[in-house]
């Protein structure tokens, strides 16, 4: 049994996701390799070649692959497929665009956003927005996965596996990188954090965040947002918790202003310890928040500040 | 331009589901079905495309047993031009879904394929990338916005850090996000005009689609349950039992 877990990465640097989707292979069987594909990617081959207990890292390093296009990336992957009993990747934008036309090509289903690995053929994933827990077996030959990175810790560093270079070009037309609108943040990732305080409508406007940075700033929280909020233009979509957008499960997440729909617990329920600040006391999210606040977040907000 | 977009009946977005005792799946019984809401935006796009002048034809696929006309009604009412149900009582996952989508693409000779990017139920997101992989055409999946331009499509996705926009040769797949538009609700002239829109009914075997699946799913249980906790009385209160109690700050 080998196993292969793409990288999630920017070139230059590692993302902590790839922690967690070597996590999730460890569980599967001891024999894991690592796959860096991009371009100009060495150093962060170099960190993945850092994470213990690894096999080897393999590096394709051409410009194709610089911004993992899904069209030159499932190729790549498809080519070095034969070698592997299991191909795994984190179930990010990047994972979750190129992984099942990997599947696709090698004729297998795929499993999507695991959160955990009963053997080396069945996994549990959530299913209706997290509403049901489903047992899955596989029995395809080969078996391509998702990794729900909240479901499992980050693999330790500390190794020096080698570092082997694959020479697969692809060359393709179909899609072509145009430009990218990163946002840029000095706050810790959302998805990586151990604190996410997150604002719903209640929120009013996009300037009222400026209420949650400041609480942010002094617990070195991340800083989240419910669908109506990113709806209604306050934020950015990619601060969006949720069903359809970031999964997060931080040992404290502080829910303001969010009234708690289905689809925004779905995004933070195994979160360790939630807090509920809302005026409506009848909102769900008090149903499942360990402390619940009902207060005008306009007074609670500066007074929790102060408080810290 | 031809353009087919797939749609999928789901549970209602506002149901909460509960499994079943016998850990066979969830309760569906009466429970309200709908459109999925991210076909729902896809098939608003394709209107809009349509309006705009770039698309001639707007096909409108579901797979799935009989009642799932219900849905091919409520995108025809929409404006989606005609319907293709695609019959079986069985759960049909997402790869044999792909086969069969491809198999339409094909006889239809489709430019464009819009989706929505995952269904609300079983929550997959695969059914694009892996259509857009059997036909070998490029994907843009969770798009917040979509341009055809000189025979090419730009598509600006919701990835994990922001935005990023793409340049796709036609045919494409197209995927859609939660901002890529709002859609319109059906007038009642056009519902009844719905109804005199043609669907075809056909089967996954009249295109050779074997729907087996390599997964099976053994057992389906409820989620750990979190109970609720307490109301603290201030903000104080709030900071003490975070720092006392539960121990995170």
């Amino acid at each position: 049994m080998s196993i292969l877990v793409i990288a999630e990465h920017d070139n230059s640097s590692l993302k902590a996701a790839t922690l967690n989707t070597v996590t999730a292979a460890k569980a599967i069987g001891d024999d894991v390799s690592i796959l860096v594909a991009g371009s100009g990617c060495q150093d962060a081959a170099k960190a993945a070649s850092e994470i213990a207990g690894i096999t080897k890292v393999i590096v394709a390093d051409a410009e194709a692959f610089e911004h993992q296009l899904p069209e030159a990336i499932a190729p790549l992957i498809v080519e070095l497929a034969g070698s592997y009993s299991h191909i795994l990747a984190a179930a990010t934008t990047g994972g979750k665009n190129f992984m099942p036309r990997v599947a696709a090509l090698l004729d297998v289903a795929q499993i999507s956003d695991i959160v955990e690995v009963k053997s080396e053929d069945t996994f549990v994933r959530p299913i209706y927005a997290g509403n049901a827990m489903a047992t899955v077996q596989s029995s395809d030959s080969i078996k391509i996965i998702t990794v729900r990175t909240t479901g499992f810790d980050d693999a330790e560093t500390g190794g020096s596996a080698a570092i082997e270079s694959c020479d697969f070009s692809v060359s393709q037309e179909q899609s072509k990188f145009i430009s990218e609108q990163l946002s840029v943040s000095e706050r810790p990732e959302l998805t990586a954090a151990s604190i996410v305080i997150s604002g719903g409508r209640g929120m009013q406007s996009g300037e009222n965040f400026v209420l949650l940075e400041r609480v942010a700033d002094k617990l070195g929280a991340a800083i989240g947002a419910s669908r109506a909020a990113v709806d209604a233009g306050f934020v950015p979509n990619d601060m969006q918790v949720g069903q359809t957008g970031k999964i997060v499960a931080p040992d404290l997440y502080i829910a303001v202003g969010i009234s708690g729909a289905i689809q925004h617990l779905a995004g933070m329920k195994d979160s360790k310890v939630i807090v509920a600040i809302n005026k409506d006391e009848e909102a769900p999210i008090f149903q499942i928040a360990d402390y619940g606040l009902v207060a005008d977040l306009f007074k609670a907000l500066p007074e929790l500040e102060e408080a810290l | 331009m031809k353009v087919l977009v797939a749609i999928k009946r789901v549970v209602d977005a506002n149901v909460k589901v509960r499994v079943k005792a016998d850990g066979s799946g969830v309760d569906l019984s009466n429970a309200k079905m709908a459109i999925n809401p991210f076909c729902e935006i896809a098939v608003e796009e394709a209107i809009r495309m349509k309006e705009q002048g770039s698309v001639d034809e707007i096909i409108a696929i579901s797979i799935g047993p009989q009642v799932c006309q219900e849905q091919i009604r409520t995108a025809l009412a929409l404006g989606a031009d005609r319907g293709i149900l695609v019959l079986s009582d069985e759960q049909v996952e997402p790869l044999a879904v792909a086969k069969i989508l491809k198999s339409v693409v094909e006889k239809e000779q489709i430019d464009l394929i819009i989706l929505g990017k995952q269904s609300i139920d079983t929550d997959n997101n695969q059914v694009g990338q892996m259509l857009a992989a059997l036909c070998d055409m490029p994907q843009g999946t969770f798009a917040c916005k979509a341009e055809i331009k000189d025979g090419q499509i730009e598509v600006t996705r919701e990835v994990d850090g922001g935005e990023q926009t793409v340049l796709l040769s036609l045919p494409a797949v197209l995927t859609t996000d939660l901002r890529l538009n709002e859609p319109r609700y059906a007038s009642l002239p056009n519902i009844m005009k719905a109804k005199k829109k043609p669907i075809d009914n056909t089967t996954p075997e009249e295109f050779g689609v074997d729907i087996s699946s390599g997964l099976k799913t053994l057992v389906v249980n409820p989620p750990a349950e979190r109970s609720a906790g307490i109301i603290v009385e201030s903000v104080a209160e709030l900071v003490n039992k975070l720092k006392t109690e539960a121990k995170v700050i």
